[in-house]
């Protein structure tokens, strides 16, 4: 088990900066999850881990060691990638069997069986351990691809979208057994997923990378309720946070361009110093809102037409029309209401977070 | 009117004007290399296969006779044509094993990104690409004894490689192998880059060392296309006549296919040189067999 940190990492391929600056620190035992999107530099930062890839600048560390000159063996770290990366015309059991066999280290032959044994069970892979792992479906695959990380009692487990390539009922079966096997083998994972919704399920803690910059790294908690800045915002969340352009006139929110404003609790706990950080009248701001958080009233301030309604079974995605404003507001399912129907809406004054409309940055993170 | 049904011609096209069809085209190409192969191969092997029952001597008027079996019974006890079949097992065997070791050795060491790297996988191409008799007349200069470049560089004095009956052999099989190495690289090369990247680097993050994934990962994966390349450098080998004729005439070096030459067009015994190919045709067939055989197999795993 180890502590792993990221110092200052740039990271270049060729013309291309896939990671600049970039600082992360891991603890022992935590399920850190990166997010972002594709191409953000995810998989990068994996691999400059696992040691496949050498920085162009800054310096890693596994417990406290630089391991800028150690190869992907010595760094004993643990890799499983979206593509399985099975090893062809071997059966399960081979595969296990693979990391533990090489001469340098081998295993005595009772301790290979009793490792093997054990991740099986752990998977519930037992019955394919004589079959040829051409012969598995994907969700067996990645199981039996995750086994082979775990019969080698690495040091960190790094994984690469390890369940994007699966079907939805098996990615979220396959979610809670490596969340639960994480906390079973209390090892260090490394999570890198572009669905916020493996994020938020089973992160520790998330750190969310944008264009190879880390833009927020907190638990999911923070990173959906107080978001840094209006990506983390619309990135995290489904649907994502509604951000709709306005100022600050006399502590209410007055949208712009069109017309209606909403009350804001200034200086709640919530808002850590709103005020103090320049939450300051007639300055323009970005007003996010998640949809949850907006409500249908009969004596609501606003009026809105609807839009869209998704029905989702246990709720519905409603999309209200302010003039040209698209809002969504998520509503139990029970609610009864027809596209273009007109409603009133509200929303919950604590739970606004106002964006700077320049930067974008939160103004609870801007002081 | 199934023809009509199959056509798929622009109603406008001239071909169509003259009432043809899809058909009608398509045998208008095939039908050439058909006369060709018939005319040329498939008539020859089978009037062959009928000479070789006779004592028929191409360069006699005399009238031939069929004699059965008899060639077949005189060329199976002839000590003489065993001998050349041992020496052509011992050439087939040292030369296509030099083949396949150079040749993926070379693959291996092509099989990483390093500058010029097309550069010189091409210059490696040349020698298969050069003529037999050219190549055979090259190493004979090379090899020669009193001023070739090889016994200057190993500083072996005036080794006689092609008229010592213990070399000579061996002599040859080096020329082959220099000529058909990049074949068997060419080949290996392929399968090589066909391994994907993400294994060894699953491979390297498993802790393997370099032999072990090379036995464990790279070679079971490869091992399909080398043994296609096996099979091609088998059957070549086994019918090789250009180079040996063309460098040595040590009877030490007499394979079978020189003996062959020498039986159909030296001494004229077309008879029995017939039944002679039949006798190399029917083992390279076995021999071929097996290793599809096996190919098939391994493919299979």
């Amino acid at each position: 088990m180890a502590h792993i940190e990221l110092k200052n990492i740039t990271k270049k391929f060729g013309g291309h900066t896939a990671l600049i600056g970039l600082n992360l620190d891991i603890a022992d035992g935590e399920f850190f999850v990166l997010l972002g999107e594709t191409g953000a530099g995810k998989t990068t930062a994996l691999r400059l881990i696992a040691g496949l890839e050498k920085p162009t600048e800054g310096q890693v560390f596994i417990d406290g060691v630089d391991v800028a000159d150690w190869g992907a063996a010595e760094r004993d770290v643990a890799l499983v990638l979206q593509q399985y990366s099975l090893y062809p015309r071997y059966t399960v059991r081979q595969n296990l069997e693979f990391p533990l066999k090489p001469k340098i280290r081998r295993l005595p032959d009772a301790e290979i069986k009793d490792r093997v044994a054990r991740a099986a069970r752990t998977l519930r892979i037992e019955h394919l351990l004589d079959r040829k792992t051409d012969r598995l479906s994907g969700g067996e695959m990645q199981r039996v691809s995750i086994g082979r990380a775990i019969v080698r009692k690495p040091r960190v487990f790094l994984m690469d979208e390890p369940l994007s390539a699966l079907d939805a009922k098996l990615r979220e079966a396959l979610r809670t057994e490596l969340k639960n096997l994480q906390m079973q083998l209390g090892a260090t994972f490394l999570f890198v997923t572009h669905d916020q919704i493996e994020a938020m399920s089973m992160g520790d803690k998330v750190g969310v990378l944008n264009h190879g910059r880390i833009v927020q790294t907190g638990t999911p908690h923070e990173i959906y309720n107080n978001p840094r800045d209006t990506y983390v915002a619309s990135f995290v969340g489904s649907p994502p946070m509604n951000l709709i352009d306005g100022r600050l006139v006399n502590d209410r929110a007055v949208m712009a361009p069109v017309n209606f404003e909403l009350p804001l609790t200034i200086g709640a706990k919530s808002f850590g110093g709103g005020r103090a950080s320049g939450a300051t009248d007639g300055r323009p701001l970005v007003f996010g809102i998640r949809p949850e958080d907006v409500y249908l009233e009969s004596g609501a301030p606003v009026e809105a037409r609807v839009h869209d309604v998704e029905n989702h079974g246990v709720e519905k995605i409603l999309t209200l029309r302010i003039g040209d404003t698209m809002l969504r507001a998520t509503v139990p399912a029970r609610t009864d209401v027809a596209i273009e129907q007109p409603v009133r809406f509200a929303w919950n004054p604590d739970k606004v977070v106002m964006f700077d409309k320049g930067s974008g940055v939160s103004l609870r993170h801007a002081g | 009117m199934a023809s009509v049904a199959l056509t798929n011609l622009d109603p406008a096209s001239r071909a169509a004007a003259r009432g043809w069809s899809d058909l009608t085209i398509r045998n208008l190409f095939i039908i050439p290399t058909l006369i060709f192969l018939i005319v040329f191969n498939i008539f020859p092997l089978i009037y062959s296969l009928g000479y070789s029952f006779t004592n028929f001597a191409a360069n006699r008027a005399e009238p031939w006779q069929f004699v059965g079996l008899q060639n077949y019974r005189e060329l199976l006890s002839d000590d003489h044509i065993w001998s050349n079949f041992v020496i052509t097992a011992k050439y087939v065997i040292v030369s296509v094993a030099g083949q396949m070791i150079v040749g993926f050795g070379l693959a291996l060491l092509l099989n990483r990104s390093f500058p010029m790297k097309g550069l010189i996988t091409t210059l490696l191409l040349l020698p298969m690409m050069m003529s037999a008799a050219v190549v055979g007349l090259f190493w004979q200069l090379l090899y020669s004894p009193s001023w070739g470049p090889i016994n200057y560089v190993f500083g072996l004095g005036d080794f006689a490689w092609l008229s010592n009956p213990d070399s000579a052999l061996y002599a040859v099989a080096i020329t082959d192998i220099w000529m058909w190495s990049p074949f068997v690289m060419l080949l290996s090369l392929a399968g090589l880059s066909a391994v994907p990247q993400h294994l060894y680097e699953a491979a390297a993050i498993d802790r393997a060392g370099w032999w072990y994934t090379f036995t464990r990962i790279t070679l079971p994966l490869v091992s399909p296309i080398l043994l296609i390349a096996l099979i091609f450098r088998t059957m070549e080998a086994f019918k090789t006549f250009d180079i040996a004729y063309t460098m040595t005439t040590q009877p030490t070096a007499e394979l079978i296919a020189i003996r062959l030459y020498k039986q159909a067009f030296q001494q004229w015994d077309t008879g029995k040189s017939c039944a002679l190919a039949y006798i190399v045709l029917i083992m390279v067939l076995a021999i071929t067999n097996l290793y599809v055989k096996y190919l098939n197999k391994v493919k299979e795993r």
